[in-house]
């Protein structure tokens, strides 16, 4: 009807009805979801324009033509062609203008929210009225873009604050997290909860209740403490400076984003909307252009790329996957399948040890029904997944089956050979060996074409990176199962050949060797922890030893010594003494920490000085983190690239991927490769040779660096 | 999938009754399930006339369990003078467990177990278990053990005040944590049901229980009830709101999606208590014994849902199935009877068996099934004005659908229901000659 209302976009399609409440359907033509974009704001405009100009609409509701997705958030492709901050800024003060006209329309709106309403998307839904979510799984609002190492620029530091608090919305712009209906409601994000189907309906119904003027929003009440600290200037400005001091730990100031959050909502309340918008913009237009927040756009699309399998029709379906071996990773791999609907018979000597490990799948998956994120119910359809055994017979039916058995080649030669007494032929064997070539575990393998490595990282449910290792032996449709499998599994999964190490546990086993050295050379640990924390890490490489256990690092440097060694190396051979000294880390309670066990977690205490014994006494030279930094961090990056010379690696897009989601990478600083390009190939080879002259040829930059610097290109395009 | 086709031999249905539904807290509010299941048994026996010795089974469905008499079937039948050696069983399908009853009754008959099944259904909402809570009840259990004081004390030890808070059960899916009428809320917006056709729908309803029962057309079905302490007869359905109006019923909020859901207590059925029974006979044995049987038991099935997304929409699933099993079409049938959990729920079912789009995206069919036509659909009222005892409605709805045939002068009778669980139940019954 009303044809004065029709728009010129096939954006946006407005619908007016009988009683005056007009529809804004946004449907982005040929696209899987809803964006943000410079088509979509001019759509906004027009319809807003339309909207203004027909007298018969009285209100209107703005809903999504999508299945279950509302708007996902800016076209970050687009924000990759800006060539400027000003343009940038345009962009953002153009969606602050389009929001103070949906404000001050005269006329109510509503937002009506089924799926994912993140960024761009949330805050075109806080320019409304009123807000209606829908109960679907997959509804949920968010402000990300701190994760892009960017800020909400349409208007989001300061609709967000007035409408849900200061404290609220601080932490979900800093975090960038999920806020789910139930809480969206109590927080005050939306108004009202409906089911999917009834969202249009129920949108329409508060349209014109708010129209009538029978509705009026009512805003949630805050607790009364909440209300005391954000009421007063001298107690907001504590929350400020608190949230600040949080970002700053968590943080070392490595990401320009949080701070810049912060100033955005402290400005825009203390000094008012206008200045806040202003400043929002001007900071949004800077952030776009940081390296930080390119670095982590890169591996936002890089991550997304690799969430399609490439060998896709040659997969087989993974209904039901066997487990060998009920350890932390054997649990841990159980666990994320059957959180993901496939089956799991976890296999180990004996039933107690097998049952073990369902108790691992339990303890973890019980964490989120008492955070209120799964059902009772959806627990015990997850943990009834998941059936120990003590024999091979029941892998029968497995349609992948990944060990997990201790570093021991015979040993893992020995279970792929009973394992193939029992699968179907075209069952595929994955090792999920964290250093042994998959080629050598295959050797005896009566079809090697099935076996692969499958290296997961621990702890498995909270690490995203699967790392397939494929031989020359290897088929297509084994790696295409595995890969699916891993995706199922919410892996991200990139594709290495095979060789010591691969690719992860290669650059590690260097990074964490040299670390050894530093300290044999008489560096001081927590001075070593916490250079490489202000790096970027998440911990340091002494903390890392102790989480994965010195004795699993001593048998790495075996294994890889071995086949590694001869060459440019120097290995240290401390760990395999700290092992046999039974300091093994967390798992002893005494590493080069002490732990405490404290109600199942474990807790990091003092150093222990003792370990000194090991590195040449007590005696510690202080280093600068600037050079503890470049040995250990140069030292990885040079591997990573020689892994991608000697065919290790495919791509350096894998190699980012494989290092940040893998090993705790700094994600501003996009991966390896990401990072030698932003340093240019030059001044780390330069560097390279510095450290190869003070420190011997482990240090040589590889050719391919040499040929980037000679020639002055980069990785990446 | 096979439905079942009725292989073997006839089974057919000589009568059928129930005592009078009553609204839960209201008549029957001091009763156990097995007093009301007592009390139709008795009645349909001596309607019937029948020999309780010639009884080869009794089958009632149940939903809420009394621990004290969980095969609430024997107790009752012994209650109600079945001979000791007949033996019986309780059946739980929820909503559809008479239906089951009588389904599994009918296979007894087909297979050459029995000749002769009582089949029907008991229920009490007025007294629902309400127990302590886990912690307590463990400790109660433990308790059996102790001896000394010291014992009992160490029992008590670590208990909260609030431990001792009693828990009612949950009406809730155990599956999905939905309350039924959410689900019934999100079904109607499926198919678009508004607010006011569900009023309209229930409003409907009230007013043909209403005519039903003053031109007697109900109370063919119904035994009274006459209980303890007064005996004062219970003769008529207190379910049916003579008073409804649509205004009324369009005043009422939504109760169970807030606030803008369109499933109301006026358009929902109330909680009631009541028991309903039938009897089955091999066609034979009908004839045999001098019975003129009201109808032929055709064809039925039972399917399952998503209980997350299609809780209620069972009965546009078994419909079709039935239908194409005995090579019918909906212009065939001449009496449908659905169950009326929810006035949304009946409608959105209806919508269902008649859209194109559900027909080819859901029940793989190049097209809709068909309109169900509403002077042909529970002209007796249904759930809504007469009540819904969880366990008893199957055997209410297959009595009436027979008594129908003759009444309405038809051949064929179809009835679905649909059940917690995301279950659904179609059958259909064929009208004896008389």
């Amino acid at each position: 009807m009303a044809t004065d209302a029709a728009l010129s976009t096939d954006l946006i399609t407005l619908d007016v009805d009988a009683d005056g409440i007009a529809t804004l359907w946004i449907n982005q033509p040929n696209k899987q979801v809803n964006t943000i974009s410079e088509a979509t704001l001019t759509a906004f405009e027009e319809a807003i324009d339309a909207m203004e100009r027909d007298p018969t609409i009285r209100a209107g509701v703005f809903i999504s033509g999508k299945d279950a997705s509302f708007i996902v958030g800016a076209d970050l492709d687009m924000i990759k062609t800006f060539a400027s901050p000003a343009d940038v800024r345009a962009l953002s003060r153009r969606a602050h203008a389009l929001i103070r006209r949906v404000q001050t329309l005269g006329k109510p709106t509503v937002a009506a929210i089924n799926g994912p309403a993140m960024g761009g998307g949330l805050e075109m839904a806080l320019g409304c009225t009123y807000r209606i979510a829908t109960t679907h799984a997959k509804t949920k609002l968010a402000l990300p873009e701190v994760q892009l190492g960017l800020l909400p620029g349409g208007g989001g530091t300061q609709h967000l604050p007035r409408l849900v608090g200061i404290q609220q919305a601080l932490t979900m712009m800093l975090t960038g997290k999920n806020i789910y209906p139930k809480k969206a409601q109590r927080i005050g994000l939306v108004d009202a909860l409906i089911h999917p189907p009834g969202l249009h309906r129920a949108a329409k119904e508060a349209a014109r209740q708010l129209a009538d003027g029978t509705r009026t929003p009512q805003h949630a009440e805050q607790s009364f403490t909440d209300r005391v600290l954000e009421s007063n200037t001298v107690s907001r400005r504590i929350i400020y400076q608190q949230a600040g001091e949080r970002t700053k730990k968590r943080t070392h100031g490595n990401y320009p984003a949080p701070p810049k959050i912060i100033e955005c909502v402290k400005v825009g309340m203390e000094d008012g909307l206008e200045a806040g918008l202003d400043l929002e913009a001007r900071y949004f237009g800077d952030l776009v252009f940081t390296p930080e927040s390119k670095a982590l756009v890169s591996l936002f699309f890089a991550k997304q790329d690799a969430e399609k399998n490439p060998l896709k029709d040659h997969a087989q379906p993974v209904r039901e996957i066997g487990v060998l071996g009920a350890g932390l990773m054997g649990a841990g791999i159980a666990q994320v399948s059957a959180e993901n609907g496939v089956d799991v018979v976890i296999k180990d000597q004996n039933l107690e040890r097998a049952a073990g490990g369902r108790k691992h799948v339990w303890d973890g998956v019980h964490k989120k029904t008492t955070k209120g994120i799964l059902s009772n119910f959806e627990e015990d359809v997850i943990v009834e997944r998941v059936v120990p055994v003590d024999d091979y017979a029941p892998l029968q039916a497995a349609d992948v089956v990944i060990e997990a058995v201790p570093e021991n080649l015979d040993l893992k030669r020995q279970v792929l050979a009973d394992t193939e007494a029992v699968i179907r032929d075209d069952a595929v064997f994955a090792s999920n060996t964290s250093s042994i070539p998959i080629a050598e575990i295959a050797a005896e393998a009566e079809h090697p074409e099935r076996v692969l490595g499958m290296h997961y990282f621990s702890p498995v449910p909270q690490i995203p990176l699967l790392e397939l290792i494929v031989t020359e032996q290897t088929s297509n449709a084994a790696v295409a199962t595995a890969y699916d499998a891993g995706l199922t599994q919410g892996k991200t999964v990139i594709v290495v050949n095979d060789g010591p190490g691969f690719y992860t546990t290669r650059i590690l086993a260097l990074y964490m060797n040299e670390a050894l050295l530093l300290l044999e050379e008489g560096a001081d640990i927590e001075q070593g922890d916490a250079a490489m924390e202000q790096w970027g890490f998440p911990m340091g490489p002494f903390e890392l030893f102790d989480l994965v256990g010195i004795d699993v690092a001593a048998k790495i440097t075996e294994i890889m010594g071995a086949r590694l060694g001869g060459g440019d190396y120097q290995i240290s051979d401390r760990a395999a003494d700290l092992a046999a000294a039974n300091l093994l880390g967390q798992k002893t309670n005494l590493g080069f920490y002490a732990y405490e066990a404290n109600n199942g977690d474990t807790e990091q205490g003092d150093l222990n000085e003792d370990v000194y014994r090991f590195f040449g006494g007590a005696d510690r030279t202080s280093m600068d983190p600037d050079t503890i930094q470049q040995r250990l961090g140069l030292m990885m990056v040079n591997a990573a690239v020689r892994c991608l010379e000697d065919g290790i690696l495919r791509s350096p897009t894998d190699g980012d991927l494989g290092a940040v989601f893998g090993l705790g990478f700094p994600p501003f600083r996009g991966g390896p490769f990401r990072y030698v390009d932003h340093e240019g190939a030059a001044g780390i080879v330069m560097k390279l040779e510095r450290l190869t002259e003070a420190h011997g040829p482990r240090y040589a930059p590889s050719s391919l660096l040499r040929e980037h610097a000679a020639a002055g290109t980069s990785f990446h395009r | 999938m096979a439905t079942a086709q009725t292989h073997g031999r006839s089974v057919v249905l000589v009568d059928g009754c129930r005592i009078p539904f009553q609204r839960s807290g209201t008549r029957y509010v001091d009763l156990m399930a097995y007093d009301m299941g007592r009390m139709v048994l008795k009645g349909l026996l001596t309607r019937t006339g029948l020999d309780p010795d010639a009884v080869d089974r009794v089958v009632m469905g149940c939903v809420i369990q009394d621990v004290e008499t969980s095969n609430v079937a024997r107790e009752a039948a012994l209650g109600a003078s079945i001979p000791k050696h007949v033996p019986a069983f309780t059946v739980t399908m929820a909503c559809i467990s008479s239906n089951q009853a009588i389904t599994s009754g009918a296979e007894l008959i087909q297979s050459g177990q029995a000749d002769i099944v009582i089949a029907g259904g008991t229920e009490t909402l007025s007294d629902p278990p309400i127990r302590v809570k886990r912690s307590v009840r463990k400790r109660l259990f433990e308790a059996r053990k102790a001896k000394s004081p010291r014992d009992y004390l160490q029992l008590v030890k670590g208990l909260s005040p609030s431990d001792l808070l009693p828990e009612s059960p949950s009406i809730a899916e155990y599956s999905t944590g939905e309350v039924m009428g959410e689900s019934a809320d999100k079904l109607a917006a499926m198919f678009g049901v508004s607010r006011e056709e569900q009023d309209e729908y229930a409003l409907l309803s009230h007013e043909r229980a209403a005519a039903a029962r003053d031109d007697g057309r109900l109370a063919k079905e119904l035994v009274p009830a006459t209980l303890p302490p007064t005996f004062d007869p219970v003769t008529t359905d207190n379910t049916i709101r003579d008073d409804s109006t649509l205004e009324k019923l369009r005043q009422l909020s939504p109760v169970f999606v807030k606030p803008f859901g369109t499933v109301t207590a006026g358009n929902s059925s109330p909680l009631t208590d009541g028991a309903s029974a039938t009897l089955l006979m091999s066609a034979e044995r009908a004839e045999a014994m001098g019975y003129t049987p009201t109808a032929r038991l055709r064809e039925y099935t039972y399917v399952a849902q998503d209980p997350g997304a299609e809780l209620l929409l069972g009965p546009a699933y078994a419909i079709p199935k039935v239908l194409d099993a005995a090579g019918l079409t909906l212009g065939d049938i001449d009496v449908f009877e659905l169950h009326e959990a929810f006035a949304g729920q009946v409608l959105a079912v209806l919508a269902a068996l008649d859209s194109d789009a559900f027909a080819t995206d859901t029940l793989n069919r190049a097209s809709a099934v068909g309109a169900i036509p509403m002077d042909k659909l529970n002209t007796r009222g249904g759930s809504v004005s007469l009540g819904h005892p969880f366990g008893a409605t199957g055997a209410r709805i297959v009595t009436t659908a027979a008594n129908r045939l003759h009444e309405e002068d038809g051949e064929l009778a179809l009835m679905a229901a649909c059940a917690a669980g995301g279950q659904g139940h179609a059958i259909l019954l064929e009208r004896v000659a008389s």
